[in-house]
């Protein structure tokens, strides 16, 4: 008998079949990995079973202990057992280990808090866990790998049967992944059901007992791990040849088009935590840089603190075209030639109840439309110009850009950029979420404005990304620059092994 | 919402005997929603920046009262009254958004404090006293009306300027290749404004004219259209309010522009205060109370979001128009006090509630 089962789920967004009839089991004690790319459905399906999309708004079943469940939120879900651990960190930064870890469960009698006790409760757990954290601290104050199996602390305090990990590891260090592991294997032990989603392979294989893999909203496959290698997973995941999907680069690098020296930045938070410690670099015209690097290495604070963006203190100087260049703020960056496609579009790309119109003449808004009078003609027309070489799917510019998918937002705010002329153009994550169809376009973009002699400096987390892509490539650990390669040398292993910390 | 205004110009005119339509109560109606018309005009702006002001009413309050000191009791010329009262309402938005833009500290409580301490600063400077006005050009800013002459002949600018823009807009259209150029629709689209124009002037010419004070709002309401819909500034405010990180990555000063969000609806506290205080005839110390409460509930009733990012000078100005006619038609109805601000507040939070009812739905 599993311990879990779910039957044909189907689940359907406005235009998009998310999961198309899938199937999983999982029985106790079992380690079960879940993978494949990015909007294959793995989260969408662990939304389903975690009750975040309620029960109704999907077809199929759900069963637990035999039991046909049906969850209308996560509170049902989680005394059901089930504990879902998010890509995204939930934890409250305002809040102590243990007010986290107790959040909404907090031990009470008539309402008052008994805040002995759940400190109390929470020491004992992180010492369960062989955490050294103190329970009293701010979640704030803890780095982004702690605060990650703090959150895992807060799924077994509520003694979860089935636990669901999200990436947990993208943003760990090597020890820290070997902590996890051991207590993950511990739990394994207690006969806990884990469910692992992750894109790092080697770990999937070092851990799983079966593995299931998803692609565009179906199950391919299940297999135990002792009878498949990572090829045949990946050929499962992609479902076509790899490889393809990133143009051949033919582009000349010519001149410096960039050059950032002693660039150090600190938390806005905490005053004396530095996020980036004294990194160069140059970028050439026509060159695509690469940045890779971890969760929290660093990365987007380097290109704000270049933007004149980053609102914690920072320090660097900077030459654009061999010329020392000034930049207090993003309007200094604009009018010396830099765009930058931020990440995560709908916080800080995207005004999204405005239109593509809107939102794509914002940065350039002066030079397209006027200095202090606007003209929606010459706005309309130069919004054409992006729309049509970026191929937006929209019926007009005035659609509202909050209707559209991932990747024609991301298009939209790709656009922006461009209408205002970069000679130097920062992505940082720029095909994060979005369907693969969406990000052949847009590596194609940024080929091709590479041939037109633009610098282009790339941030991703998707090391296949950084590799395909770029010419030269940047590691980035813990602020530091710890290695840099060519695209002749760069290999997977060595650049990870250099994002780790380990070369 | 031009709906759920005709529905209670309706009532009212049915309720009250056939007088709330009459062109001598609609020139009232029209001249009581001024003073809120033109604040709610800039603040407006500020709450699309994402920002508030709560110390509007007390702000009026002290530039009326330095306006009527300046005439009255200094014996200064009305110009100097005018450039006094309008400073005064520049120099404390530029502190209330600077405050707010610079040290972060949000508007809400920036400005709870400016309603406490301008109204303290007004009685300080009335000493609890009532100063009236001597000066009786200053009194014609709030009770004169125009001749009809003039009524008309403002109609005939405005018509000519509502067709040339017309032809304008057709004419850049195929100016920048887009297409022909369709000078007949454009024309059809510009029939409603010129009735508009037609008709308010002719009501207002059926009982004394154009009143002064309504003048200056639909100056300023025209003014507030144009800073919202076609420049910049405008933009940026949407922008700021809409997604304040994505504007400011996007090179927007948000810092700056919103203290000149804040410096715009001093100004028009100003104006709106020498209004407030020509209409009535002296400065008093509780001149312009919960007047702020009214501009943001027409700012909201005409569809603006407290959370910044949505809203237009037009749905602020009907906002306001709502408010005066219950007040105005409750008042013919001898409505009692207390009555009136229930049946208020209750149509305010109904309002937004249909209004949100409706987004959902869309």
């Amino acid at each position: 008998m599993p311990l879990l089962e779910m039957r044909n789920i189907v689940k359907e967004f406005p235009g998009v079949r998310a999961l198309d009839g899938v199937s999983f089991t999982l029985e106790a004690g079992e380690f079960h990995s879940l993978v494949g790319e990015n909007g294959a459905g793995k989260s969408t399906l662990m939304k389903v079973l975690s009750g975040v999309y309620p029960d109704g708004t999907f077809d199929g079943e759900i069963l637990v202990d035999d039991q046909a469940r049906h969850f209308r939120g996560i509170r049902d879900a989680e005394s059901a057992g089930i504990a879902i651990i998010f890509q995204e960190l939930s934890l409250v930064k305002e809040l102590t280990v243990g007010e986290n870890i107790f959040l909404g469960k907090e031990p009470s009698r008539f309402g008052v808090i008994n805040w002995a006790e759940l400190y109390h409760k929470a020491s004992k757990l992180l010492q369960d866990l062989h955490l050294g954290i103190d329970p009293r601290v701010k979640v704030g104050s803890l780095g982004i790998g702690q605060q990650q199996l703090v959150e895992i602390a807060k799924a077994l305090s509520q003694d979860a049967k089935i636990l669901v990990l999200d990436e947990p590891t993208a943003a760990l260090t090597e020890s820290e992944v070997e902590t996890l592991f051991g207590i993950l294997e511990k739990l394994r032990q207690r006969g806990v059901g884990m469910i692992y989603i992750s894109h790092k392979l080697d770990e999937v294989f070092k851990m799983s007992d079966r593995i299931t893999v998803l692609r565009d909203g179906k199950t391919v496959a299940t297999h135990n791990a002792a009878e498949i290698d990572k090829n045949k997973v990946i050929a499962a995941m992609v479902g076509r040849e790899v490889g393809n999907i990133f143009p051949e680069p033919d582009h000349q690098n010519g001149d410096v088009a960039l050059s950032v020296k002693n660039l150090s930045a600190y938390s806005a938070d905490i005053a004396d935590k530095k996020l980036v410690d004294d990194v160069s670099f140059d970028v050439r015209k026509g060159e695509v840089l690469g940045i890779a690097g971890l969760m929290g290495a660093g990365r987007t604070e380097l290109l704000m603190a270049i933007f004149g963006a980053w609102q914690g203190r920072y320090s660097r100087e900077i030459e654009i075209g061999g010329e020392p260049a000034s930049i207090d703020s993003p309007a200094d960056a604009i009018a010396k030639g830099i765009g930058f496609v931020t990440e995560d579009r709908k916080r800080f790309g995207l005004i999204l109840e405005q239109t593509i119109l809107d939102n794509m003449t914002l940065a350039g808004l002066r030079s397209i439309s006027g200095r202090f009078v606007t003209n929606r003609t010459l706005e309309t027309m130069a919004a054409r110009g992006p729309m049509k070489s970026l191929r937006i799917k929209a019926n007009s510019p005035l659609t509202v850009t909050g209707t559209l998918s991932g990747g024609n937002q991301q298009k939209v705010v790709l656009g922006k950029w461009l209408l205002t002329n970069p000679k130097v153009l920062f992505l940082d994550e720029p095909t994060r979420g979005i369907d693969v169809g969406a990000k052949q376009e847009i590596y194609a973009e940024i080929n091709k404005l590479a041939q037109t002699g633009m610098a282009i400096v790339l941030v991703s987390s998707e090391l296949p990304e950084v590799l395909g892509l770029s010419d030269r490539i940047i590691v980035l650990h813990e602020g530091r620059l710890t290695g840099e390669f060519t695209r002749d040398e760069a290999t997977p292993e060595k650049v990870m092994a250099a994002a780790t910390g380990n070369n | 919402m031009i709906a759920v205004l005709g529905l209670i110009w309706v009532y009212f005119h049915w309720a009250t005997d056939y007088v709330f339509l009459t062109p001598r109560n609609l020139s009232n109606l029209m001249t009581q929603m001024s003073v809120t018309g033109v604040i709610a005009v800039g603040m407006l702006m500020v709450i699309v920046s994402g920002n508030i002001d709560l110390s509007v009413g007390a702000v009026l309050g002290f530039a009326g009262g330095i306006a009527a000191y300046a005439v009255t009791v200094m014996d200064y010329g009305l110009p100097t009254a005018i450039v006094a009262a309008v400073a005064v309402g520049v120099a404390i938005g530029i502190f209330n958004g600077a405050l707010t833009a610079y040290l972060n500290i949000p508007a809400f409580i920036v400005t709870l404090g400016g309603l406490l301490a301008w109204r303290g600063a007004v009685k300080w400077l009335l000493g609890g006293n009532t100063i009236p006005i001597s000066n009786e050009t200053f009194k014609a800013i709030g009770n004169e009306n125009l001749p009809l002459s003039i009524g008309w002949a403002l109609a005939v600018v405005a018509i000519l300027f509502v067709l040339f823009m017309a032809y304008r807009n057709a004419k850049s259209v195929k100016d920048y290749g887009l297409g022909d150029a369709n000078y007949v629709g454009e024309l059809l689209k510009a029939i409603i404004p010129i009735g508009g124009i037609v008709a308010f002037i002719w009501v207002m010419n059926a009982y004394q004219g154009v009143p002064i004070p309504v003048l200056i709002l639909l100056v300023v309401a025209l003014a507030g259209g144009f800073i919202t819909n076609s420049t910049t500034f405008g933009r940026y405010l949407y922008a700021i309010g809409g997604n304040a990180d994505a504007a400011r990555l996007s090179g927007i000063n948000n810092k700056r522009n919103i203290v000149k969000v804040f410096a715009v609806l001093g100004a028009l506290t100003g104006i709106a205060a020498l209004m407030f205080t020509a209409r009535v005839g002296s400065a008093a110390p509780d001149a312009g109370v919960l007047k702020e409460l009214d501009a943001i509930a027409a700012c909201v009733i005409g569809g603006a979001s407290l959370m910044g990012g949505r809203g237009t000078i037009f749905g602020a100005c009907l906002g306001a128009l709502i408010m005066a006619s219950l007040d105005n038609g409750m008042s013919l109805l001898n409505v009692r006090d207390f009555m009136q601000d229930i049946i208020k507040g209750s149509i305010l939070v109904a309002a937004v509630g249909l209004d949100m009812m409706g987004r959902k739905q869309s």
